[in-house]
């Protein structure tokens, strides 16, 4: 039996099936992800994401911990706001992808790891801290926290009858909000695409605020089709130390690599930029009957390998197959035809850049 | 959750079902199987004309989620292929035992019938 997050029951009365993943016990699908999918894209859908990770760090070198530990510039941030960043090892290889908050206090930084990795990222803040010398509390507050996304275009307007805040948060903006009766940080984060927000909720509030929500429940089945769409990274599967050993260049987020800050994988990463990465990871999109699937290898018509798919999918949206890949930079320019090799049957597909959709 | 097990078909435990009629042999996967799956979205078929060996992985369904080989429940000739399926995948879905069938087969054996699960069998097994 895996972890459960506060919610686990709400799901199992609403008759969900659950999966493991990251070593949660998690929702995949509620109704049918197809039609969990179109609510998100045309409407508004809740997601119980709190199997994510909560790592806080405090104190006088907090900010420094966590330009050592991530890609991106934490001191561009203002209290209240948010960013996307990568964190690296000393060879510049993709450990997480994550989100950074600078609460509004000011004072507390916030970031988000993902399932199952919540404390390797707090044992690696604490190697920082010992490392560099720094003044800091490091705390994994992943189970006092419940996380449910809010996403949809009709998230702000719908989320407004549970709140008193009003909703103006421009994105990657982060406050605190009184929901449903329980102090909770909003963000207007997301992982789908859409508008809306990611709510941190205290645990013992979490029911509350997920009933007080009264939209459809979408299922983490849902959640990889909307970030599919959007070609949005999924850890552990389309980069991992292990078993897809990527940088953020090859991994398309070098937007979030800061070569002018201290973090570590910072020097290697300097070589891979002045160099450019020996494979991008690509959207690709059959054109022949079939479903791009994960491990799936990616070949030159003439039958050369050049890399292989990371995810895949049929896109709920457009009703066609899709996926991610790593093909090598001489066959990654968009609209180059190439073939996915689906059971041994090579299949005609086409690079493209993401999002999929328009957005 | 309670499952549409109809009377008269023959089951395999892995979900496939086959309803005969004058020798020839009708294969789909049943309501637990696309309920399992969830929303199906490519069937890849044998070409009419191949033969199939009971056991043979001879069909693939691909749901937004899985990928799920499906397996031959009885030997033969493939005489007929669902072809609705390829622009309506959904059909297994919505109607399993119906319009959403996948192949016929002329029965290379008949007796291969007898141990086929019955329907009470088949669902004693999904209980379990």
């Amino acid at each position: 039996m895996g972890r459960q997050t506060p919610l686990y029951q709400r799901h199992a009365d609403r008759d969900a099936s659950f999966t493991d993943f990251g070593g949660w016990e998690m929702p995949v699908e509620f109704d049918s992800i197809r039609s969990e999918h179109e609510r998100v894209r045309e409407s508004v859908g809740k997601f119980d994401v709190s199997h994510m990770g909560q790592i806080e760090v405090t104190g006088s070198d907090a900010e420094r911990l966590l330009q050592r530990l991530t890609t991106s510039d934490v001191t561009a941030l203002d209290p209240g706001e948010a960013q996307y960043a990568a964190i690296t090892d000393e060879e510049g290889i993709m450990l997480e992808d994550t989100v950074v908050y600078r609460l509004p206090d000011g004072e507390t930084y916030l970031f988000v790891p993902n399932a199952g990795n919540d404390e390797a990222m707090a044992e690696r803040c604490r190697w920082i801290r010992s490392e560099f010398d720094l003044d800091a509390e490091i705390t994994n507050a992943t189970t006092d926290w419940a996380m449910i996304a809010a996403q949809g275009p009709d998230a702000p307007e719908r989320f407004e009858e549970v709140t008193d805040a009003r909703y103006t948060l421009d994105r990657f903006e982060i406050e605190r909000a009184d929901v449903a009766g329980a102090d909770c940080l909003v963000a207007a984060t997301g992982y789908t695409g859409e508008d809306g927000f990611e709510i941190l909720v205290p645990e013992a509030a979490a029911t509350t605020v997920w009933d007080a929500f009264d939209v459809q429940p979408c299922g983490l089945g849902a959640r990889d089709t909307l970030r599919l769409e959007m070609g949005y990274l999924l850890s552990g599967q389309d980069f991992d130390p292990e078993t897809e050993p990527r940088t953020p260049y090859e991994a398309g987020i070098g937007f979030a690599v800061k070569l002018d800050t201290e973090f570590v994988g910072r020097d290697a990463l300097e070589g891979v930029a002045a160099e450019g990465p020996e494979s991008k990871l690509r959207g690709v999109q059959l054109i022949d009957r079939g479903v791009p699937r994960h491990g799936q290898p990616v070949t030159t018509p003439g039958g050369k390998e050049i890399g292989h798919v990371t995810s895949g999918t049929m896109s709920p949206t457009l009703g066609e197959p899709i996926g991610l890949a790593y093909v090598d930079v001489a066959h990654a320019d968009p609209d180059t035809v190439v073939r996915v090799v689906v059971r041994d049957e090579p299949k005609k597909a086409r690079i493209r850049t993401t999002p999929f959709i328009d957005r | 959750m309670s499952f549409d097990i109809p009377e008269e078909l023959r089951y395999l435990d892995s979900h496939e079902w086959v309803r005969t009629t004058d020798g020839t042999a009708r294969i789909g996967i049943s309501d637990v199987a696309q309920d399992e799956l969830g929303d199906v979205v490519f069937v890849e078929l044998p070409d009419e004309g191949e033969e199939i060996d009971a056991g043979d992985d001879f069909a693939v369904v691909e749901s937004i989620k899985a990928v799920s080989d499906v397996y031959a429940p009885v030997a033969g000739e493939v005489t007929a292929v669902n072809e609705a399926l390829f622009d309506q995948p959904e059909l297994i879905n919505e109607d399993p035992y119906g319009d959403g069938w996948l192949v016929e087969v002329e029965l290379a054996d008949p007796d291969e019938l007898a141990s086929l699960l019955t329907a009470e069998a088949y669902a004693d097994e999904i209980d379990s």
